[in-house]
């Protein structure tokens, strides 16, 4: 059976099996014990054609329902120019493997060095690794980080504000790293300061993780935390969304040595949950500690300026049973895209995708406020894209009735709470259209 | 593949005023100036100011100096360097599912939760195991998932004694890697000169503190473990489970099942055997199967099919939690289920055969030239021990890199442990004849010039667009940004 995939010509087979000394391929499996052997062939369909395969796809695809998408919660709708597909489906850039031989690698190895240069920007701080799986990944991966830098600490203090998606695989990591979690309390939707110093007295503390801005859209003053965490010898972590630090004050800023967070704020396609992309950067002083990753500056034989992966002696590889990180790729396709996401776009660029974002939440949670059926949870509390609302009626409600009309109006954070985004996405008229949904409906009041 | 260096950074392009990109207005008017001064940054971040033509024309050079798979052939050892199929990548770019948001409500997203089953299914299918999550990123990711359903599985019968994870010394780096995360202390079992798991050494290692054994069948050294089933026998009975790791599945497509030979739980790089481009590093995806009995463990969130025929999100008490935001990479999960559609059963079959056989062609059509130190027939991969004649110094660095002079990848090298000079490689099944013996041409004139030339073997790459890059001053004093590099300048 010949399939489209495959080159060998049935003389081909003849001829290599005969150079290998055996007169079937089955022979070279002569060392399978047979009652190990698959008896009957899978139980799955026959091959499809290429047609058959996309009208199957298609299929599926009618399955879903579009959506004018408010939703956010760390992922956001947001414009991909058309350039980053197209050279995404570069196959040099697309189909190489890692760049293990720098020769014939310089094409992935400077997209990486660029991508660590524009990370280091928007971050504020000195080093940037080559990308992690995502988000979740990349600061449960700075909580390790924090506590194989800090010597003989085994606590995390993490802010009750972070993203719950990320705080449960956080959770899990330390769980099974042996790492002793504690919340942050919160205070008025921020991370209460009088708190963490509390606790960063009472136990020896790796690390301390603060998101920016944190689940409810809030933008958090952390004045102050950076000192409180550094006096108690531990790590300050912010978990970030990186489009917004085009405005926003940076980690580096703020006095952070590790940040983290997904990419996927950084023009990347929904596409269900990924991929997408986890950045991780830190002050120099942690460049040896950092997992992942790193691209570095040389010059080669002729003096031509050369990128390499550098600093390998860290990587989980070399290390094995000593490594305090265990991975072994990054997601290089999507730090290309970021790359020329943000060469497309530029300060100037970056800075309208945040403002546009911010002027539509801003006026839908003003104008959602006039209908006097919601209001928002955390009123004196400064916000860019998301914003928490606090309804008269149940969410599901809200959410059921605008499914009908093709909008997910945001994501549900209790019976009456629901996180509501806004970006670059959305016209004046889906925004209006969910404000007139809100202000038509006759919702049962809570 | 173009020889010459390009080498330009796109902040050497940039110019102040200009763009490449618009953004929509939704003329909602000004929100900014409500934000304390305080909380925005104080300078504009140094990114790129550059039009559109110029970022295309940058990357596109970029990527001439690049080598993929669809440049040439890549006879990578344990990567699994197989073609991606054109119309993968079609199908997971497809509209109906890229502004999909994976917050959004099970019922509007019917066909992404049918697609992500239906590869779950296939998965257990290829696999024997009775579920699969499609969750983990990549394989290291798939292995420590992996090993945390076996600590939660340890875990949830009081059986907290069990830390100790034996490993070959043949394993994958990240074998060893993902146990010390996952919190599990790594015991590593010597091989037999057969480069096969010495059975009696891994029987004196067994007792009620093994929490799993770690093997990848066939081996990194390309050979099939056929004491498989005695070792999962002996390490059940001490109380251990068996972990599959699914770097090297390729050769056992339509032969053996991980289940069937006695695993309970494995991942698979769907990356590797099942065609989904390796992007430079990523983004990859590392699924994990597991035996019936142990499906409860498998991380949160899970994809259920209803008795109604739809397809629901749940998440389970026994679960050891959760690995990842979303459900995965879920657009790589497309591609693989794009594959396995098209191979169907039997092309799955056809293509571990083919990766054998391409790879037992080479081993015997260079093993008078190139060390063979394990004269066995092999599966996808096999091992060299360099160059059979010792006497030139011609190192398996130098012949890797002389290989690029003739328009290939290098193979994997120095790995497995097992010997000083490892060079080991693995053709895939989409490789031609004609390509297997233009890299058999390629490696006897090599092993012809490290005796007459071997000078210029050692000092080879000769024709690639960089040649020997320093990676001692590279890592002395690390230049890893745009900024290093202008203050390095001054």
């Amino acid at each position: 059976m010949a399939h489209r995939y495959f080159p060998h010509t049935q003389a081909d087979i003849d001829a290599m099996l005969e150079r290998c000394g055996v007169t079937s391929p089955e022979q070279l499996y002569d060392d399978v014990p047979q009652e190990l052997r698959l008896k009957n062939g899978y139980a799955l369909p026959s091959a499809l054609t290429e047609k058959e395969v996309r009208d199957y796809f298609n299929s599926l695809g009618a399955k879903n329902t579009p959506l004018t998408c408010f939703a956010g919660g760390g992922f956001y709708h947001r414009y991909t120019p058309s350039v980053i597909p197209a050279i995404l489906s570069r196959s040099e850039f697309l189909t190489s493997y890692t760049p293990y031989q720098p020769e014939i690698s310089q094409g992935t190895l400077q997209y990486i060095f660029e991508y660590q240069s524009m990370m280091t920007e928007l971050t504020g701080l000195d080093v940037s690794n080559a990308s992690m799986y995502d988000g979740a990944t990349a600061t449960a991966e700075a909580m390790m980080m924090s506590v194989a830098a800090t010597r003989k600490r085994d606590t995390v203090l993490v802010s009750s504000t972070l993203n719950p998606k990320v705080l449960d695989v956080v959770k899990t990591y330390a769980r099974y790293h042996r790492i002793n979690l504690e919340m942050i309390e919160s205070e008025g939707g921020v991370t209460s300061l009088g708190d963490m110093k509390g606790k960063l007295a009472a136990s020896k503390v790796a690390g301390v993780i603060l998101p920016q801005p944190n689940y409810f859209g809030i933008i958090e003053d952390l004045t102050g935390f950076a000192e409180a965490i550094h006096e108690a010898g531990a790590l300050m972590i912010m978990n970030c969304i990186p489009a917004d630090l085009a405005v926003l004050r940076t980690p580096g800023e703020w006095g952070a040595d590790i940040a983290a967070g997904d990419a996927q704020s950084l023009g990347m396609p929904l596409a269900y949950g990924g991929p997408y992309l986890g950045f991780l950067c830190c002050t120099k002083a942690l460049i040896r500690k950092m997992p992942g990753r790193i691209v570095g500056a040389t010059e080669d034989i002729n003096g031509n300026r050369t990128f390499v992966l550098t600093l390998q002696a860290r990587e989980q590889h070399i290390r094995r049973d000593k490594a305090t990180s265990n991975i072994c790729s990054n997601q290089g396709l999507m730090a290309l895209h970021t790359a020329v996401y943000l060469s497309l776009l530029g300060p100037k660029g970056l800075r309208e995708v945040c403002t546009a974002s911010a002027d539509g939440a801003h006026y839908l949670a003003d104008r959602l406020q006039a209908t006097g059926k919601m209001q928002l949870k955390y009123p004196d509390k400064p916000f860019l894209n998301e914003f928490l609302m606090v309804c008269r009626f149940n969410v599901e409600d809200l959410l059921r009735v605008c499914i009908e009309n093709e909008i997910l109006a945001g994501i549900k954070v209790s019976d009456n709470e629901i996180l509501i985004a806004v970006t670059e996405m959305q016209s004046r008229k889906d925004i209006d259209r969910l404000i007139d949904i809100v202000s038509t409906t006759n919702f049962p009041q809570l | 593949m173009n020889k010459e260096y390009y080498g330009k950074l796109i902040y050497e392009l940039s110019r102040p005023g200009r763009k490449g990109a618009d953004i929509p207005s939704n003329g909602c008017g000004e929100s900014i100036s409500s934000i304390p001064a305080s909380l925005l940054r104080a300078e504009e971040p140094e990114l790129p100011q550059v039009d559109e033509p110029t970022v295309v024309r940058h990357y596109t050079n970029m990527s001439n100096n690049n080598f993929g798979v669809d440049t040439g052939f890549y006879p990578l050892g344990s990567c699994t360097m197989k073609y991606n199929p054109k119309i993968n990548e079609e199908m997971a770019a497809h509209p109906a599912f890229a502004s999909l948001h994976p917050a959004a409500p099970a019922s509007t997203v019917q066909g992404a939760l049918e697609a992500y089953w239906t590869l779950q299914e296939a998965l257990a299918e290829i696999g024997g195991m009775a579920a699969f999550t499609l969750n983990p990123f990549a394989g290291a990711h798939g292995e420590l998932t992996g090993l945390m359903v076996i600590r939660a599985y340890h875990d949830s019968r009081g059986d907290d004694k069990r830390t100790k994870v034996i490993v070959p010394d043949s394993a994958h780096g990240t074998n060893p890697a993902s146990a010390a995360v996952a919190g599990l202390k790594v015991v590593e079992v010597k091989s037999l000169p057969d480069g096969t798991v010495d059975v009696d050494a891994l029987a004196a290692l067994l007792d009620d503190t093994v929490a799993a054994v770690m093997m990848t069948n066939p081996n990194t050294a390309g050979l099939f473990e056929s004491n498989v089933a005695k070792i999962a026998d002996m390490v059940h009975a001490a109380g251990g489970l068996m972990y599959y790791d699914g770097a090297n599945l390729n050769p056992m497509l339509g032969i053996a099942r991980p289940g069937d030979m006695g695993f309970d739980v494995m991942h698979i790089n769907l990356h590797k055997t099942f065609s989904t481009p390796h992007g430079g590093g990523g983004p990859g995806s590392g699924p994990v199967g597991v035996r019936a009995g142990l499906e409860q463990f498998l991380p949160n969130p899970k994809v259920v099919k209803l008795d109604d025929g739809t397809f629901d999100i749940v998440s389970g008490d026994e679960a050891l939690g959760s690995i990842s935001a979303t459900l995965g990479n879920f657009g790589v999960q497309l591609r693989a289920l794009s594959y396995i559609l098209s191979l169907g059963k039997e092309g799955l079959a056809e293509a571990g055969k083919l990766a054998t056989l391409n790879a037992n062609y080479i081993k015997e059509s260079l093993r008078d030239l190139y060390k063979l130190p394990i004269d066995r027939v092999c599966k996808h991969e096999f091992v060299f021990d360099g160059l059979a004649d010792k006497s030139t110094g011609v190192t398996t660095l130098n012949v890797a890199k002389r290989l690029l002079d003739y328009g290939f990848h290098a193979p994997t090298i120095y790995f497995p442990l097992l010997f000083h000079e490892s060079l080991m490689i693995e053709p895939t099944e989409t490789e031609s004849k004609e390509t297997l013996d233009s890299f058999i041409d390629a490696m006897r004139a090599i092993a012809k010039e490290a005796a007459e030339n071997p000078e210029m073997v050692k000092n080879a790459p000769h024709t690639t667009p960089v040649r020997r890059p320093d990676d001692t001053a590279a890592a002395l004093n690390p230049v890893v940004k745009w900024n290093d590099l202008k203050a390095q300048a001054k």
